[in-house]
């Protein structure tokens, strides 16, 4: 089904309009409003009448992850507080949180988006969704809710975690759409094989998942284990969360919601456009969002457009399936982490961080991190005692700081590999590209 | 009296530790005491050798982890309770014991003691007669 046809199946030229109307209207906005957006455009000598069609976004400046940092927490804000009815926040690299703010409007508007993709996975009215992701800051969990239940579907929201009673409730309750990470679907699958529940006693359908990089072969695997259709899901709280993208059950890309989100993709060095199919970084600008609006926000994350009208009668411009990235972010169930957040509690618990290498692996499907630290002559003690204590301090400032638990591993000293002097600080095993 | 214990940090891997003995070996330094200490992950090695800052500089060449650390060498009748007497003098004391590693041959047994405070653990304990090694008589072989 198509929730929004007339949105989401109009003409290439009618699209190009509309976009170009709502850019020329956020951009006056967030000229008035966010001092040090308009502070960027006066330093190009752009001034909002400059930016008449869509043709003009690339002559904008671009916002970055730092920027929302720098004006933590509410700088980048274009409406004024008592209008912002919600805050979410996802884990910031030096303890500061990227904050995002959602006016009674923005709320609407991604039970929307994320309505109009459940409806393209062919969810709708009669379906039970269980919404496993978690439910808090992070925006997974509320932002598919409200979809589902602008949709009509029957929501359960069980957050994540606590399997053995996500798997009864979904025989129980008869749940037909499932909503969480891919790695968590995985491990569902197990736990089910574990606790002898038989996939004739679940009505599940259809997946929808996300928060997480996954590969063709990781979808194959769920869908095989689980019996169902899985289908990808992008967004990022900046843009708004979850329902910027999703895949049609075509399966051919993932549909941008873009008379919201307007995407391009650019080379990440250079920041020039690049024309559809070549792949670089995706950027989006929002030219609806009231709270915080972002104009040509770089994601990081590296895809390719498709403007063609897909098979399902959407003619909204896809996105290939995101891989990789342009930073040396990682996503670890679904939590954004910097190696340079690792540096910063080491940091804190010794004057000179030793070296360390953070190993990440994939193990029964969830992702499963290690910290080997270098027991340099700092760190090293000849009573056990105190070396116990060192790993145990670590690995509870990290838990703290990260939200992630972590296995701390002291290793001896330059076993760690080096290349050009710099240690390497990231070993990423999980095979996804 | 204060005897300089070079410690070691090991992983868990094999020929890890012939690695050390070897390089001790070639360079002519003598082990008079060692002792493992092991957890599931890694190891501390606990040495006296006959010439301490020697055997850490060429350990540390070699690029191991490595401490020196004050411990005493007591020395006992090898006789019941007297062990026990030397370790009531420190506990009466408030004085803990670290860790320490021992042996006994014939009349005599030797202790090697790391506590929470060598300097007054000395005192005390040649204050109730007790016998420490002096530094030439460990070292030497």
């Amino acid at each position: 089904m198509i929730w929004n046809k007339s949105a989401e199946c109009m003409s290439a030229d009618e699209r190009t309009e509309r976009q170009g109307i709502a850019l020329r209207q956020v951009v006056a906005r967030i000229y008035q409003t966010v001092p040090s957006y308009r502070a960027k455009m006066e330093r190009t000598g752009l001034v909002p009448e400059d930016i008449c069609s869509l043709d003009d976004l690339d002559k904008l400046p671009f916002t970055t992850k730092e920027d929302l940092r720098e004006g933590y927490p509410f700088g980048l804000f274009a409406a004024p507080k008592r209008q912002i009815v919600r805050l979410h926040a996802s884990s910031g690299t030096t303890g500061r949180a990227t904050v995002v703010g959602y006016t009674a409007a923005d709320i609407k508007l991604w039970s929307e988006v994320v309505a109009r993709c459940l409806a393209g996975a062919g969810v709708g009215s009669d379906d039970v969704v269980q919404v496993a992701y978690g439910y808090g800051l992070f925006t997974g969990g509320l932002g598919l809710h409200y979809g589902a239940e602008l949709l009509g579907s029957t929501v359960l929201p069980i957050s994540g975690g606590n399997t053995k009673r996500q798997l009864q409730l979904m025989r129980d309750f008869g749940t037909t759409v499932l909503a969480c990470t891919p790695s968590y679907a995985l491990y569902l699958a197990e736990a089910m094989r574990e606790l002898k529940i038989a996939r004739e006693d679940l009505k599940l359908r259809v997946g929808i998942f996300g928060a997480e990089p996954w590969t063709e072969g990781m979808r194959r695997e769920i869908e095989q284990q689980l019996g169902i259709v899985a289908l990808d899901i992008y967004g990022l709280s900046e843009i708004i969360g979850p329902g910027v993208a999703c895949e049609c059950t075509k399966r051919a890309g993932l549909h941008i919601q873009d008379d919201h989100f307007v995407p391009e993709v650019i080379d990440a060095e250079s920041g020039k456009q690049l024309a559809p199919g070549e792949r670089g970084e995706l950027v989006f600008t929002t030219v609806t969002k009231e709270g915080l609006p972002l104009i040509r926000y770089r994601t990081r994350d590296l895809t390719e457009l498709e403007r063609t009208p897909c098979k399902c009668g959407r003619t909204s411009t896809r996105m290939r399936k995101c891989l990789a990235r342009s930073d040396d972010m990682l996503i670890i169930r679904g939590v954004n982490l910097f190696p340079s957040q690792i540096e910063a509690v080491l940091l804190e618990i010794s004057d000179l961080a030793p070296h360390y290498l953070l190993v990440v692996e994939r193990e029964h499907n969830l992702d499963k991190l290690s910290l080997l630290v270098e027991v340099d002559e700092q760190v090293f003690s000849d009573t056990i005692g105190q070396l116990e204590s060192f790993t145990r301090r670590v690995r509870s400032a990290l838990e703290s700081a990260l939200g992630l638990g972590i296995d701390v591993r002291l290793v001896e000293p330059r076993t760690i590999e080096r290349s050009e002097g710099k240690a390497k600080r990231v070993l990423d095993k999980r095979k996804l590209a | 009296m204060i005897i300089k214990q070079l410690s070691v940090f090991l992983e868990n891997r094999s020929g890890r530790l012939t690695e050390v003995t070897a390089a001790l070996a070639s360079q002519n330094i003598n082990i008079t005491a060692q002792s493992l200490a092991d957890t599931s992950e890694f190891g501390v090695l606990r040495m006296v050798v006959s010439e301490p800052e020697r055997a850490r500089a060429v350990l540390l060449e070699l690029g191991f982890s490595v401490s020196l650390t004050d411990v005493l060498c007591l020395t006992t009748p090898n006789a019941p309770g007297a062990l026990h007497r030397a370790l009531e003098i420190l506990s009466n004391c408030g004085i803990s014991i670290d860790y320490m590693y021992a042996f006994a041959l014939r009349e005599k047994a030797y202790v090697i003691l790391r506590t929470s405070d060598i300097a007054t653990s000395k005192a005390v304990l040649l204050e109730h007669q007790q016998v420490l090694l002096s530094t030439s008589d460990v070292y030497a072989f």
